[in-house]
């Protein structure tokens, strides 16, 4: 297991690494408009942009300038996002206080909407597939089948619609919106319960398509042989379920939730974008939209970061869930 | 002669299905006595497996409909509530399966899966149950017992698996034991290892047992009855000589015919019985062998042969006459099996 761990952590470091430099080519050596240019302004005369160039460390050759940004995203204090390459070439603003300012809202997004999607979507998947073919099931799998095709953008403003707006105008009461406002700590918005509806709207795609899974995961275990021992034996059609059937029918399940975790904890752009959330995502498409090339290759890290991490976890997981599977 | 330990009269088990209603088991009686052995011989598909499923509670009112009564010690299994079935399940019963590559659940520990089927029927200690559960694993036969009980299944081999499996099913001294083709899924040296394992352990345990094989080698020298099902019905039922030395039934016939002997010169190809077995939505009028029966006549594809017996015992559902079902048994069957 140890030396699975070294070798999957150089591994790591292998991906990072040729994502930064694939990041660094399109953003840098292949972009739409020179960078200093863009950087300078709209009324920049030609020698601002010279001048620009210069300061931003454009002129020098391209081992130098990657050498530079790679440098930066070595994790160690002083290097590690360091402020005279990381910074927004237009507000000037380090890469680094907006990434650790915005990584905690994303997180309590992600953690939040998983939790949301793990209750609704696991316990939808088991009753409908143990009560296979009765209502309670096929109301289950129109929600799925609903939640899988309904977009996230859309959905996301028919609950505002629904539960902010209209509600107020019905009944007086509705969701607080979920825009935070600046003086307001995220402690205080998570427990003004700014986060519901963004937690409901990212959830609802999981969870639908947790809900199927689990029932087909499960509906297939139940028809193994192991199943019918345990029935033999004389066990509570209870523990039968529970001990025997989602045992295995949820370890494919832990799989795919480490992959979608860590996949969010990169920013849910399009949820953060329509509740005006300042997390990861909405600074990356802040920073794709004006080409702001160290903000992109700080998030891109971070996001990718977060994905490989993830799926190191994952298979570290299946070693301990799935007594078959071993690691050398 | 003393009350059966299970009695099975008229069993039906037919599933509905969108096709038609798959008539699995239909109109099966037999009786079993404490202490016996019972091999249930057929095809595919010829409602062996069903019927037992059906003895065990292991398939439902909910997936198909059951006429009948399984009489299991004076109680008929079909009236109980499924919570007491439940309790006989693994503890009256129990039951050993084809696959134990499969039938194992690749999660647990082996002496953890043992020690839940103790548990699920006595009220003891997991340390106590784990002893139990290690001194059976070391009944029937597997070696190191208590280093294997922590190992999984994946670890062990087919054989060792299997014999798991049957530790599994005697953990809790049941009265019957089912093995549904226990040997199928083995190497031919292994099959013989466990079907002696089996033997041997319903003299300890003093429990009945009913193998369940599509092979009448395999149960030649097992068995005390043999039952032979086609089609969800019973052809034939007899002791192991009715059998052997006399079957009386044409499908008989044919599955002594096609048992592969490695004791006797090869002197000729074997002779498999012509034809498939009969879809079982649409089962043959009359005797459902008949299609492939090459001694048919008038009768056959119009009534249903009732199951009878002539002496008591040795029972068959044939329209031939007896004088005709020994002369051609002599004639025909006996030389060449």
């Amino acid at each position: 297991m140890g030396r699975y761990l070294i070798r999957r952590t150089l591994f790591l470091i292998l991906v990072l690494f040729i994502i930064s430099a694939l990041t660094f080519v399109i953003f840098l050596k292949l972009p739409a408009g020179d960078p200093a240019r863009r950087a300078a302004g709209r009324r920049a005369t030609e020698s601002t942009i010279r001048q620009v160039r210069i300061n931003l460390g454009l002129d020098k050759p391209w081992y130098v300038q990657y050498g530079r940004f790679a440098k930066g995203l070595i994790p160690w204090p002083g290097f590690f996002l360091n402020e005279q390459v990381y910074f927004s070439y237009f507000n000037n603003v380090p890469v680094k206080e907006q990434l650790y300012s915005r990584i905690p809202y994303t997180a309590v997004l992600a953690l939040g909407g998983a939790a949301t999607w793990l209750l609704l979507g696991i316990p939808i998947g088991i009753v409908s597939a143990i009560r296979r073919r009765s209502f309670v099931d096929r109301a289950g799998m129109v929600f799925a089948l609903f939640g899988v095709s309904a977009p996230v953008f859309w959905l996301g403003f028919l609950f505002l619609f629904f539960f902010w707006f209209k509600f107020n105008q019905w009944f007086g009461w509705g969701f607080p919106p979920s825009g935070i406002p600046t003086e307001e700590s995220l402690g205080t918005a998570v427990l003004k319960g700014r986060f519901l509806l963004p937690w409901l709207v990212l959830s609802f795609t999981f969870a639908a398509f947790y809900a199927r899974m689990v029932r087909g995961n499960l509906i297939e275990t139940m028809g193994e042989d192991y199943i019918r021992t345990a029935r033999a034996k004389g066990l509570s059609e209870r523990r039968v379920i529970f001990k025997h059937g989602l045992r295995a029918a949820l370890t494919p399940v832990v799989t795919m939730f480490g992959m979608d975790m860590g996949y969010l904890l990169g920013g849910a752009i399009i949820t953060e974008t329509v509740f005006r959330i300042h997390g990861l995502g909405d600074y990356a498409i802040r920073s794709l939209f004006t080409n702001d090339f160290p903000a992109v290759m700080g998030v891109t890290i971070f996001a990718s970061f977060f994905i490989v991490v993830a799926n190191l976890l994952v298979d570290v997981a299946y070693a301990f869930l799935d007594p078959r599977v071993r690691y050398q | 002669m003393a009350e059966p330990l299970l009695e099975v009269r008229d069993l039906k088990v037919h599933f509905p299905t969108e096709d038609g209603l798959v008539k699995a088991v239909d109109g099966v009686s037999l009786s079993l006595g404490q202490g016996e052995t019972l091999g249930v011989v057929g095809e595919s598909g010829s409602g062996k497996s069903v019927t037992f499923l059906s003895v065990m509670g292991l398939i439902t009112k909910k997936q198909a409909r059951i006429e009948g009564e399984i009489i299991f010690k004076g109680q008929n299994l079909l009236d109980l509530p499924p919570e007491e079935m439940r309790n006989i399940r693994g503890s009256g019963m129990s039951m050993v399966f084809q696959d134990p590559m499969t039938s194992l659940h690749p999660y647990y520990r082996v002496g953890d899966q043992v020690v839940e089927a103790i548990r699920a029927h006595q009220p003891i200690p997991k340390k106590e149950a784990f002893a139990q559960a290690v001194s059976m694993l070391k009944r029937v036969g597997i070696p190191r017992p208590e280093e294997r009980a922590r190992q999984f299944p994946h670890e062990f081999s087919g054989g060792m698996r299997q014999r798991a499996m049957i530790a599994m099913a005697l953990s809790l001294n049941p009265d019957l034991l089912i093995a549904d083709e226990p040997t199928t899924a083995l190497d031919v040296t292994v099959q013989a290892q466990i079907l002696d394992l089996i033997d041997r352990l319903r003299e300890e345990f003093n429990a009945s047992v009913v193998i369940i094989t599509h092979d009448l080698g395999v149960v030649a020298e097992h068995c005390d009855n043999i039952m032979v099902m086609y089609a969800g019905r019973v052809a034939e039922f007899g002791d192991r000589g009715d059998i052997y030395h006399g079957a009386h039934h044409p499908y008989t016939w044919g599955l002594l015919q096609s048992i592969t002997r490695v004791d006797q010169p090869k002197t000729e190809r074997l002779r498999p019985i012509k034809g498939l077995p009969p879809s079982l939505i649409f089962v043959p009028p009359g005797c459902p062998f008949h299609p492939r029966c090459p001694y048919r006549f008038a009768p056959c594809d119009v009534e249903i042969p009732p199951l009878l017996s002539p002496d008591g015992k040795h029972a068959s559902a044939c329209h031939l006459p007896l004088e005709d079902k020994e002369r051609i048994f002599q004639e025909e069957v006996e030389i060449r099996a």
